[in-house]
C-alpha cells in the first residue's frame, strides 16, 4: 500500500495530489498527498494504518482469511490428507498448495494480515496510553461556556434559604424550559454563600459516586470511568502480548507422539519418539528425563443405548507407571487427565488393539513373535482395525501380512464380515499374505503400518486365488507352499500418547485473564463528565457521556434532584 | 451407564408440549404485531401524548418517572418528542403525576393500543419456557449429567436460554415486538431437536468427561442465546431504519409499532456486548480445556477456526460502531454476519466438518 512517489511521473503525482486534497473528509481511505517524499509517505502510511477504519477492514479480512483453513485439509492437522488431496486434484491441488491454502495459518497472506493488525494496534495503543496517562494525572476539564448544549442538562433556581420549605425550587426539563415559581429572596451575599455550599455538597456527592472532582471558582468539574480506557488499553496490550507469547512458545516448545503397547516402556529421549516436531530454538538436551510404562489399558463402550449412541466410547483408562528422579508413581491416564512431569505434559490421544502373532517357518522355528499395532479405521464400524505384520526373517522368502481385526466379528445384512462392537467380544483377524522382498534393507525409512508391496507377490492357493487367512485367538493357520504357519496368540491393547512442552502456556493463561478483565471494563464501565455550575441564582447540572453510557442523562437528572433536596 | 428411559420419554413429551404452547404464543404475538385493527390510529395518539408532555413539563418531574424513561416504547408516537421523559406504560405514570399537580385533566385516557394479545403471548411464552425447562431437567435426571452432551441437548438448552434472555430483557424494555420471532425461532429449534438433531439419552464420551464441561459449554450456550436475541433486534433495527428513511410500504406498516431504530440499536448493542464478553470467555475456557484434553491450547481445529471467526467478526462489529463512515445499518449487518457465523459454527461445522469437536451425536 505504500507506493514510492519517486517512481511516478511528475504529472500524475500532481493530479493525485489534487485528488487527495479534494477527497478530504470523505470516509474512504484517502490517497496519499503528493510531494511528501519517502519519509512522508511512510508517515502517511503509518497514519492510515493506525486509523480505526483500516483496523476494521483488517479485522474483516482476518475473519475471511481464516475460513479456508476450515474448508481445506491443513498440514498442521493432517499432512497425509493434504497429500492425498493434492494427488486427487492434480494441477488445481498444486495451485492451492502454491498459494499456501494448506498452511493457511502460517501462510504469508494470513500472517501479513495479522501482523499489520498488530502494528496498527501498537500505533493505536501507544498514543492512547500516553494520552490516558496524562488525563489521569490532570484535573477533569473545565466546564464549557454553554453547558446547555450537553446531552444531559438540568437547571434550577438556587434556593438561598434552605429552611424555607414552602418555596423549594422545581426542576424543569431542559427542552421544556417553562418557568418555575420564582423564589428569589435575600441579598447577593446570601446567594453567593448558598452557591458555595451547594457546590460543596455537589462535590461531596460526586466524590462518593466515584468521580474525580475539582472545584473551580464557579463550578465543579468531575469525571468518572477512567477504568474504561484503562480496561481498553489492558485488553489491547494483552492481545498483543498474547500473540507474541504464542509465537515464542512455539519457538521453544516441542511435541512428539509415541505408541505404547501394554508392557512397553517409553524413555523421554529423541530416539524413542515415533514422530517429533521441535520448535525452531528447541534444545534436545533439555528434554525432561523420565520414563513411562503402560501397565494396562481398558476401554468401555455403550451397549445399552439405542440409535447413534450405541457403541459410543464411555471410558478410556490407561494404567501408567512414571519413573522420574528415582521415584515411581502410578497414574490413571485418561483423555481429560494428562500426566504432568516437570514442564512436560503426557496426553492420551488414541488407543486400539495390538494382536499378538507368532510366525514359524516350515521347520517350526519362530521367525517373529510379538504384538502388532492395528490402527482403528474411521470408516469401519466397531473399531475395525488395519495392521501389517512384517517377517524379514522368514525363509525362503520374506513374508508380509496385511490384516484386519474385527473386535466383535459378525455378519451384516449383506453377509459381509464386520465388527459389531468395539470391545473384544468375538475377535477375529482376516489376513492376506505376501512373499518377496520387504524392502527393509534399502535404508529408506518406511511406515510400520503399510506394506511396500512393489517387490512382493500375493500368496495364492493351488487354484491361483489369493489366500485369505481367518483366525480367532489361539488358532494357528498353515501357509501354503511350505511358507510355515502363523498363530494369533491373543490381543493386547495400545495407547497413542502425545508428549508436549510449551514453556509459555502459563503466561498465555495469565494474559488471557487480563484480556478478559480489560474487555469487561472497557465495555461496561461508563465514562462520563459532569459539571455543576452556579451563576447568580441559577444552578446548572450537565453530563457528557464519553463512549457508550446509557445513564448519563439520568445521572444529571439524579444529581439535580439530589441537590435540590 | 444407567439411563432412566422413562424420564427420557417424559422429557420428549415435555418438548412436544412446550412446542404446542410456543406455537400458540407465536400466534398471539403475531396477531399483536401484524393485526391491522389499530394501525391507523397514530394521529390521535400523537395528540394525546403532547398533552401528557405539557402537563408533565409543568409539574415536577417525579423521581418515580426516572426508571420508566429508559424504557423503550412500542408505539412510536409516545417515543418521540419531549414525552420521552414521561416514559412508557402509556404515560400513565406521568399522567398520574399531572393529575396530582392539578394542572392537567383529560390525559388519563391517553390512547395506547390495547396489547392484550401481547400479554397473552408473553404469558404463554413463560409457560412454554417452564415446560421447556422441565424437559431439560428430566433429560438431565434421566442421564444424571449436564444437559449439553450433544447437538440436540445443546440446541435444547440454548433455545431455553434465549427465551429466558428475552424475558429478562422484557423486564427492562418493552421488546414484545420480538416475541413472534423468539417464540417462532424456539419452536423451529425444538422441532429440529426432536427430529434431525434427535439423539437418544446416553452417557458422555470420554473427551467430554471433564469439569470444563460445566464451564466452557454453558457459557457458549449463553453466548449463543445472547447473540441470537441481539441479531433478532438487529433485523428489526435495519427494517425500521429503512421505513424511517422513506415512506413505509403497506406490508411493513406494522413497523410503526416498533420503537425508533436508534433505540433498538442500543438494546441490540448492549446484548451483543455482553455476548462478546461471554464468547471471549468461551474461547479462553475452550483453549484451557483443549490443553487438558489434546495437549495444546490452540490447534486450528475447525471448531476453533469458526469460534475465532465469530470472535473477530463481533470485534469488528464493536469497532465499526465507533468508526466514522459506518452507519448504524452497516454496523447491524456486521452483527448479522457474526450471528450467521455462530449458526454456521453450530450447524454445518458440527455435522459436516471433520474435527476434534465432533460431538453432535448424529
Amino acid at each position: 500500500m505504500t507506493k514510492n512517489p519517486t517512481q511516478q511521473k511528475p504529472g500524475s503525482t500532481a493530479q493525485k495530489g489534487a485528488a487527495g486534497a479534494k477527497t478530504t473528509g470523505t470516509p474512504a481511505v484517502k490517497a496519499a498527498p503528493a510531494n511528501i517524499g519517502f519519509l512522508g509517505m511512510l508517515r502517511w502510511a503509518w497514519r492510515q494504518l493506525t486509523t480505526m477504519r483500516v483496523a476494521l477492514i483488517l479485522l474483516l479480512i482476518l475473519a475471511l482469511a481464516a475460513i479456508p483453513g476450515s474448508l481445506l485439509p491443513q498440514r498442521i492437522q493432517d499432512p497425509i490428507r493434504v497429500s492425498t488431496f493434492i494427488e486427487e486434484n492434480g494441477a488445481w491441488g498444486e495451485f492451492l498448495d502454491r498459494v499456501q491454502l494448506f498452511d493457511v495459518y502460517s501462510s504469508i497472506w494470513f500472517s501479513s494480515v495479522y501482523i499489520l493488525l498488530m502494528i496498527s494496534l501498537v500505533g493505536c495503543v501507544l498514543p492512547r496510553t500516553n494520552q490516558h496517562w496524562k488525563a489521569m494525572r490532570q484535573d477533569p476539564p473545565r466546564a464549557p461556556r454553554r453547558l446547555s448544549r450537553m446531552p444531559g442538562y438540568q437547571t434550577f433556581r438556587l434556593a438561598v434559604d434552605p429552611d424555607a420549605g414552602t418555596d423549594r425550587p422545581s426542576a424543569t426539563a431542559a427542552a421544556g424550559g417553562s418557568g418555575a415559581a420564582d423564589s428569589a429572596a435575600g441579598g447577593p451575599g446570601d446567594s453567593a454563600a448558598a452557591g458555595q455550599s451547594l457546590l460543596g455538597r455537589a462535590q461531596q456527592r460526586l466524590k462518593k459516586q466515584g468521580y474525580r472532582t475539582v472545584r473551580l471558582d464557579d463550578h465543579i468539574a468531575a469525571e468518572r470511568g477512567y477504568l474504561r480506557e484503562t480496561g481498553n488499553l489492558v485488553f489491547h496490550a494483552s492481545l498483543l502480548l498474547l500473540v507474541v507469547t504464542m509465537a515464542v512458545g512455539s519457538l521453544f516448545g516441542y511435541s512428539g507422539q509415541r505408541v505404547l503397547v501394554e508392557g512397553d516402556t517409553f524413555t523421554n529421549s529423541l530416539v524413542s519418539y515415533d514422530s517429533f516436531e521441535p520448535g525452531t530454538y528447541f534444545d534436545a538436551s533439555r528434554l525432561d528425563d523420565f520414563r513411562l510404562r503402560l501397565n494396562s489399558f481398558e476401554s468401555t463402550f455403550d451397549d445399552q443405548a439405542t440409535g447413534s449412541q450405541f457403541g459410543q466410547p464411555r471410558s478410556f483408562e490407561a494404567d501408567i507407571t512414571e519413573f522420574h528422579e528415582g521415584r515411581e508413581t502410578r497414574h490413571l491416564l485418561e483423555v481429560n487427565q494428562p500426566i504432568r512431569v516437570g514442564g512436560t505434559g503426557v496426553y492420551l490421544t488414541g488407543n486400539g488393539y495390538a494382536p499378538v502373532f507368532t510366525t514359524r517357518d516350515s521347520q517350526g522355528t519362530v521367525t517373529f513373535s510379538g504384538p502388532v499395532v492395528f490402527i482403528p479405521q474411521p470408516e469401519a464400524s466397531g473399531y475395525g482395525s488395519r495392521g501389517v505384520v512384517k517377517v524379514p526373517d522368514a525363509e525362503p522368502d520374506q513374508l508380509g501380512f496385511v490384516g484386519f481385526l474385527l473386535p466383535t466379528a459378525g455378519l451384516n445384512d449383506n453377509g459381509e464380515l464386520i465388527s459389531r462392537f468395539a470391545e473384544l467380544r468375538n475377535p477375529y483377524v482376516v489376513m492376506n499374505v505376501y512373499r518377496g522382498d520387504l524392502g527393509l534393507d534399502d535404508g529408506i525409512p518406511q511406515s510400520v503400518y503399510e506394506l511396500e508391496a512393489d517387490d512382493m507377490v500375493q500368496v495364492t492357493d493351488a487354484s491361483g486365488s489369493p489366500v485369505t487367512l481367518e483366525m480367532a485367538p489361539g488358532e494357528t493357520v498353515e501357509l501354503p507352499d511350505g511358507l510355515g504357519s502363523i498363530t494369533l496368540e491373543g490381543v493386547d491393547r495400545f495407547v497413542a500418547l502425545d508428549i508436549r512442552h510449551n514453556p509459555t502456556q502459563g503466561l498465555m493463561l495469565v494474559l488471557s485473564i487480563f484480556l478478559l478483565i480489560g474487555l469487561g471494563l472497557s465495555l461496561f464501565v461508563p465514562r462520563r463528565r459532569m459539571w455543576v455550575r452556579v451563576t447568580d441564582r441559577e444552578v446548572e447540572v450537565a453530563a457528557l457521556a464519553r463512549g457508550e453510557d446509557p445513564r448519563s442523562e439520568h445521572a444529571a437528572k439524579d444529581l439535580a434532584l439530589e441537590l435540590q433536596d | 451407564m444407567d439411563v432412566n428411559i422413562e424420564l427420557a420419554t417424559w422429557s420428549n413429551l415435555l418438548i412436544y408440549s412446550a412446542m404446542a404452547v410456543y406455537a400458540i404464543a407465536f400466534i398471539a404475538y403475531a396477531f399483536d404485531l401484524f393485526g391491522g385493527r389499530t394501525l391507523n390510529s397514530a394521529a390521535g395518539g400523537r395528540k394525546a401524548t403532547a398533552a401528557v408532555a405539557a402537563s408533565a413539563g409543568g409539574g415536577r418531574v417525579r423521581r418515580t418517572a426516572r426508571t420508566s424513561s429508559s424504557v423503550a416504547v412500542l408505539d412510536p408516537e409516545t417515543a418521540t418528542g419531549p414525552a420521552a421523559d414521561a416514559g412508557s406504560g402509556g404515560g400513565s405514570g406521568a399522567a398520574g403525576d399531572a393529575a396530582e399537580a392539578g394542572s392537567g385533566g383529560a390525559v388519563t385516557s391517553a390512547r395506547t393500543r390495547s396489547r392484550r394479545l401481547a400479554r397473552v403471548g408473553t404469558a404463554l411464552t413463560a409457560l412454554a419456557l417452564l415446560l421447556h425447562v422441565a424437559a431439560i431437567v428430566t433429560r438431565t435426571l434421566s442421564v444424571m449429567r449436564v444437559p449439553w452432551g450433544n447437538m440436540m441437548e445443546y440446541a435444547l438448552t440454548a433455545s431455553a436460554l434465549a427465551g429466558i434472555v428475552y424475558l429478562v430483557v422484557l423486564k427492562f424494555r418493552d421488546v414484545r415486538y420480538l416475541g413472534t420471532f423468539v417464540a417462532g425461532a424456539i419452536l423451529i429449534t425444538l422441532g429440529l431437536c426432536i427430529t434431525v438433531f434427535y439423539t437418544p439419552a446416553a452417557q458422555l464420551i470420554p473427551a467430554l468427561q471433564s469439569y470444563w464441561i460445566y464451564i466452557h459449554v454453558p457459557i457458549a450456550i449463553l453466548s449463543t442465546a445472547l447473540l441470537s436475541i441481539s441479531a433478532a433486534l438487529a433485523v428489526f433495527q435495519i427494517v425500521k431504519a429503512a421505513t424511517e428513511a422513506r415512506a413505509t410500504p403497506r406490508w411493513l406498516r406494522f413497523m410503526e409499532r416498533v420503537p425508533a431504530s436508534g433505540n433498538i440499536e442500543q438494546v441490540s448493542y448492549r446484548i451483543a456486548a455482553v455476548g462478546f464478553v461471554t464468547w471471549t470467555f468461551t474461547l479462553i475456557a475452550g483453549a484451557v480445556w483443549a490443553e487438558v484434553a489434546w495437549g495444546r491450547y490452540w490447534g486450528w481445529d475447525t471448531k476453533e477456526i469458526w469460534t475465532f471467526v465469530v470472535w473477530v467478526v463481533y470485534a469488528a462489529y464493536l469497532h465499526a460502531r465507533a468508526t466514522r463512515g459506518w452507519g448504524p445499518t452497516k454496523v447491524a449487518v456486521l452483527n448479522l454476519i457474526g450471528f450467521a457465523s455462530v449458526v454456521f459454527n453450530f450447524s454445518i461445522v458440527n455435522v459436516y466438518f471433520n474435527g476434534l469437536h465432533s460431538y453432535s451425536g448424529l
